[in-house]
């Protein structure tokens, strides 16, 4: 076949161009232009400079609301991964049961984030909720809406419930592709089950380990709706984390030009340690 | 080591059997002598591969018993039954290097370290990957990975036995046969038991000293190349081994011989007194191609036949023949001629002609 050089073929991608500059650059060029002005109202709006970058890089609310995510995320990646994986690991391997077991972990995955967070609210309550009640007539004194503990405790139940039938979704379908040759030859050679774990399913449960951290991480990340529905940040600003923060000063306080460059910190943030994970994951067994 | 000895073994992969054709091992008995090297030969879905995952435990039997030296062993898993078994696929454990890829069961069984260290450069010195032990194991080619594959299963020196399931199916033909002959050697020097399945009898008669040959879930025969060759105890072996097969006649009985077709073929005595005592009418004559004899001119016993094709293999000729209606192989020297559709004269001798009733061959007595 003669290939024919026809640079009018560029024009086809020109679809896709425009898709993506009005879905992704042109939203993200106007943030970029909210952070360095300063706006009042409309036609009002002053050019800063790098100001509101300074600013926001030395705000205390916003680093204290940075820290507390990185510990939520970090407890949300800590509890899930294993427990996915654990989960994975139990799971019938077919039949009927499989099936339900299968039915049973996905319906979390399936219920709304604001659904989520009020169904939580009402189970913690201490008066009507069976799980706040319960734990009150056991002699703890559990109060999510007034101790901070017993709120991150909670918020983090909470999305260990939601999100942790996702890791071990992923993980059993990880397992299952795993060819039985290779559990016949572990036994044969005698391998413990931890050495069938560390040696045969984990090295082969990587790529699905790679997607179940970054989608475990940006999501826990950018964590919204269930923490406010169910806390509202609260008590204090003790579960208030980096997305309420940017929330309320965008829309609460109408400080656009701060939140914008707050915005685009927050966005490099979840691009670098994303990349980083999957550069670590990917890295740690190349060879020398 | 030990002696592997099988009881009226029978497997069927269905819960609920309801006849012979749901079962993949048919009511067996056998024994596999300590420190013997022995090929398990037949065709695809014989159940050769049923049968070495019973004997090395990954699978449980569904009537009768495995016996290790005497003792029962039905219930112990492979791991406790301290067997070797390398896969018809290469399996290796991807995130370890050669070298601890051939350690690991030794490291399972906590034999000291120098002594893994010295053992693994013996394997990987036999196999030729002694320069590849510190590579990834992933990153091998499909060859070196059974090779990989194959060391697991080496490296072990108590083992009871070393089972292989067509270990060979993904290697080139080249080295096939190089494996072939240092797995000989291994057996040699460390005189383990081995079992070696296998669909090809090359394969199996330059790998083992006796050969059982399965078909339909059964032991048809067991014993030496030679034996298998010269004596086939069941007709599947007569037409399975050998290159063409044996041709093999459906007969009818009469005094003194028996008759296809109206060609009549005369039969020792012994065989002959057999004959007469058996009822079944299910009769088959048997001739290896390579005891057959072609003359021009006739003789006693011998029959006429026509010429329909001469193939010529290089080192020697394939002669088709037609005789009563059976088309039969004659293998014949390189200086053979004859035109197709000459009419020749073929002579079975007689220590060569076998008898099979009911498709076993009926043996002399002593």
């Amino acid at each position: 076949m003669v290939k024919i050089p026809n640079n009018r073929a560029w024009w086809l991608v020109l679809p896709v161009f425009l898709l993506v500059a009005f879905s992704a650059l042109v939203p993200l060029m106007t943030v970029v232009n909210y952070s360095v002005q300063d706006i009042f109202g409309p036609g009002q709006a002053y050019y800063v400079g790098t100001e509101w970058f300074k600013e926001v890089l030395t705000n205390e609310r916003l680093q204290d609301s940075l820290m507390r995510q990185f510990l939520f995320s970090g407890a949300v990646l800590m509890i899930q991964i294993p427990l996915g994986i654990g989960i994975a690991l139990m799971m019938p391997k077919s039949g009927m049961k499989a099936s339900l077991v299968l039915i049973l972990l996905a319906i979390p995955l399936l219920i709304p984030w604001n659904v989520v967070g009020t169904i939580w609210q009402i189970f913690g309550r201490g008066d009507i909720g069976l799980f706040g009640w319960a734990l009150n007539s056991m002699g703890f004194d559990y109060n999510y809406t007034g101790d901070t503990v017993d709120a991150w405790f909670t918020v983090l139940l909470m999305d260990v419930w939601h999100w942790t039938p996702l890791v071990a979704l992923l993980c059993y379908s990880g397992l299952r592709a795993i060819p039985e040759a290779f559990y016949q030859a572990a036994e044969i050679d005698r391998a413990s089950k931890w050495a069938v774990f560390r040696y045969i399913q984990l090295p082969r449960l990587k790529n699905v380990l790679i997607i179940a951290v970054l989608l475990r991480f940006m999501d826990s990340f950018m964590i919204y709706t269930e923490p406010f529905v169910l806390t509202g940040g609260g008590p204090g600003s003790s579960t208030t984390f980096l997305s309420q923060t940017l929330t309320t000063m965008a829309i609460g306080q109408f400080d656009l030009g701060r939140a914008a460059a707050f915005s685009l910190i927050y966005f490099l943030i979840v691009l670098l340690i994303s990349w980083l994970f999957f550069t670590a994951i990917t890295h740690a067994d190349k060879e020398k | 080591m030990a002696e592997i000895q099988l009881k009226s073994l029978a497997h069927s992969y269905s819960a609920t059997p309801t006849g012979a054709e749901d079962y993949a091992i048919r009511q067996l008995d056998h024994v596999w002598e300590k420190g013997g090297a022995y090929a398990l030969l037949g065709p695809s879905g014989c159940g050769k591969s049923t049968m070495l995952n019973i004997i090395s435990g990954l699978l449980a039997p569904s009537e009768g018993d495995v016996l290790f030296d005497g003792r029962r062993v039905n219930e112990l898993s492979p791991r406790e039954r301290n067997i070797a078994q390398v896969f018809q696929f290469p399996v290796i454990y991807d995130s370890m290097t050669v070298f601890d890829n051939l350690a690991f069961p030794l490291k399972n069984n906590k034999v000291p370290t120098s002594q893994i260290k010295a053992r693994v450069h013996e394997i990987a010195e036999v196999l030729e990957i002694g320069d590849k032990l510190y590579k990834k194991a992933k990153n091998l080619t499909a060859d070196e990975k059974q090779k990989v594959s194959m060391g697991r299963g080496l490296v072990r020196e108590d083992v009871s036995a070393i089972l292989f399931d067509e270990p060979l199916t993904v290697i080139d033909p080249q080295l096939k046969w190089k494996l072939r002959r240092k797995l000989k050697q291994i057996h040699e020097k460390f005189d383990i038991t081995m079992v070696y399945v296998t669909h090809d009898q090359l394969e199996a008669s330059t790998f083992a000293d006796k050969i059982a040959v399965m078909y339909g879930g059964q032991i048809v025969q067991f014993g030496t190349p030679t034996e298998l060759f010269e004596r086939p105890n069941h007709t599947f072996v007569g037409f399975f081994i050998g290159s063409p097969g044996m041709n093999l006649i459906p007969v009818e009985r009469r005094p003194e011989g028996v008759m296809f077709n109206g060609v009549f073929v005369p039969l020792e005595a012994w065989q002959n007194n057999l004959l007469q005592r058996v009822k079944s009418d299910n009769l088959k004559i048997g001739i290896r191609p390579e005891f057959i004899e072609i003359s021009e001119s006739p003789s006693d016993d011998s029959l006429e036949a026509s010429v329909l094709d001469v193939e010529d293999l290089g080192t020697y000729k394939i002669v088709t023949v037609e005789v009563g209606g059976q088309k039969l192989k004659v293998r014949q020297s390189e200086d053979f001629h004859s035109d197709v559709g000459a009419s020749v004269h073929l002579l079975f001798p007689k220590q060569w002609l076998m008898l099979y009733v009911d498709e076993f061959l009926i043996k002399e007595q002593q």
